[in-house]
């Protein structure tokens, strides 16, 4: 089974400082290892902030793009892992570790079988 | 034993065997209620064969066979899975296999995983564990019917889509993991003892069926002292019943119950339970509870001192409001009811009815009756068990012969 682990930061909430974010990263980083030696992952990697983001919407033909997030919402996405393990118990065993690292909540969900 | 209570005592165990067997929830109901449409064919027609000696185990090996033909004729993805799993059973697998119990245990923890809204974990428990169809758990759980058949679709997709998977969690997992369980089985207890709508105060049915998985429970995990609580204490409340209905069907409270309706066996396997529970010494809240009821059921009269202090522990290990309010009325039993009112006044439990009709109780006994019937109105007001809001108007009648002012809403 794969799963995303996706961490949702909330627009609004108060920022955390430049030595908080360096211990996040520094955690987050333990965790990446810790991914791999299980070898439970897959892919993963933090996002800019929403207003880098770019839609591109192809219409009838015609392609637009826009500036900006798809939805604008308070909740964006800031970063994600894609991870392989059993079933959900092991994921969400790993998304509480993902949760301590990254000081966020994370959302689990479950990807498609590969068939 | 007809097939209706075959059905009721191995439904359960059967899916929750042939969940193992094929690792697929949908297809385990399939294939067991293909199997009872055969046994009603086989056992019940004049000229049938009768009641097999272990229906549950007839019941198994033809759910196994059915559903190895059906999964022969389809060849979806699920059904190859399941497919392979069943040719992976090892060989020496004796042709009849029974319902196990551990994998009854399996299915519990999966219908309460954590990841399931607690709606979507009693009703799936009842659904497979306990053989309920939709419709009876909507009527008991006041819900519609379709409401009730999408969240067990739902939690059942989750459960497949997701991987939740069906097995009993370890050592170190079990205290996140229990608690859910035991909570599901106590609301399901809870619903059939005071139904939360309708006419009738008490649905045996729901009662019994937690009562059921509850000793299933205890009998798989005898080393946990919160499950043999919970169970001593659902015991020890179902052995009032009988004497909690009058012929009328009125609600009769603990202190004018008729102590000789009590069911003795009951008591006895409750009381027994709880002293085991105690000779381990590790009390949680189930365990309290039990103890309290125990209490209740022992001797002629409630020991209202012990009592006390056992809710006096509870509430430490447990600070919720409810038990705060429960504690209350055993304050006014040993300390009378002014303290008792001083202690449910800064207790919040919005909607509840039985906080004001507490409170009621205490200002009619402080002779405070306007301030008793005001709270007696609100009582009413918000008590959803036709059973209970009689039981609350005669109380409010006896303290003032004029009809309410509240009209039942």
């Amino acid at each position: 089974m794969q799963y995303m682990l996706s961490v949702h930061s909330v627009e609004g909430a108060p920022t955390p400082s430049d030595e908080e974010m360096q211990i996040a990263f520094a955690q987050t980083d333990r965790v990446n290892a810790e991914l791999q030696a299980a070898g439970a992952w897959v892919f993963g990697g933090g996002l800019h902030p929403p207003n880098s983001a770019t839609v591109v919407r192809v219409d009838g033909g015609a392609t637009t793009m826009t500036d900006g997030p798809f939805a604008e919402t308070k909740e964006q996405l800031g970063g994600f892992w894609v991870i392989r393990c059993d079933d959900l118990d092991q994921a969400l065993a790993w998304a509480e570790k993902c949760a301590v690292a990254c000081m966020n909540p994370v959302e689990v969900r479950p990807f498609h079988d590969e068939g | 034993m007809d097939i209706a209570s075959v059905y009721r005592a191995e439904y359960g165990r059967c899916v929750a065997t042939l969940v193992r067997l094929l690792g697929d929830i949908g297809l385990a109901e399939e294939a067991v209620q293909d199997a009872f449409a055969v046994a009603v064919e086989k056992w019940a027609l004049p000229d049938g064969d009768g009641l097999p000696p272990n229906p549950g185990a007839w019941i198994v090996t033809t759910a196994r066979n059915r559903a190895i033909d059906r999964l022969r004729r389809e060849s979806t993805r699920e059904a190859r899975h399941a497919q392979a799993l069943l040719l992976h059973q090892p060989d020496d697998e004796p042709r009849e296999v029974g319902p196990v119990r551990d994998d009854q245990l399996r299915l519990i923890f999966t219908c309460c995983h954590p990841a399931l809204s607690p709606l979507a974990q009693t009703a799936l428990t009842l659904r497979l564990l306990g053989g309920l169809e939709a419709a009876e758990i909507a009527r008991a759980y006041l819900v519609p019917e379709a409401t009730v058949a999408q969240r067990i679709v739902r939690a059942k997709k989750k459960i497949r889509d997701a991987a939740i998977p069906y097995r009993v969690p370890e050592g170190r997992e079990l205290p996140d993991r229990l608690p859910p369980v035991l909570t599901v089985l106590y609301l399901i207890f809870n619903e059939g003892y005071t139904s939360t709508s309708g006419t009738q105060l008490l649905r045996t049915d729901l009662c019994a069926e937690a009562v059921r998985l509850a000793r299933a429970l205890a009998a798989l995990m005898p080393d946990e002292p919160e499950v043999l609580g919970l169970l001593a204490l659902l015991l020890l409340i179902d052995a009032r019943r009988p004497a909690r209905v009058g012929p009328s069907g009125e609600l009769v409270r603990l202190a004018e119950q008729d102590r000789s309706r009590w069911d003795r066996e009951l008591i006895a396997e409750g009381h027994d339970l709880v002293r085991r529970c105690l000779r381990r010494n590790r009390p949680g809240p189930y365990q309290l509870q039990a103890a309290i009821n125990a209490v209740h059921t022992d001797g002629t009269a409630t020991d209202w001192t012990q009592v006390l202090a056992l809710y006096d522990q509870l509430l430490l290990l447990a600070p919720t409001p409810i038990v705060a309010l429960n504690r209350a009325v055993a304050v006014a039993e040993v300390h009378g009811p002014a303290l008792a009112l001083a202690a449910i006044e800064t207790i919040e439990l919005p909607g509840y009815h039985l906080l004001p009709a507490t409170r009621a109780d205490l200002l009619a006994r402080l002779g405070r009756n306007t301030e008793a019937l005001a709270a007696y109105d609100e009582a009413i007001a918000l008590a959803t068990n036709d059973t209970e809001r009689t039981f609350l108007q005669n109380r409010r009648s006896d303290l003032d012969p004029s009809p309410a002012t509240t009209e039942n809403p």
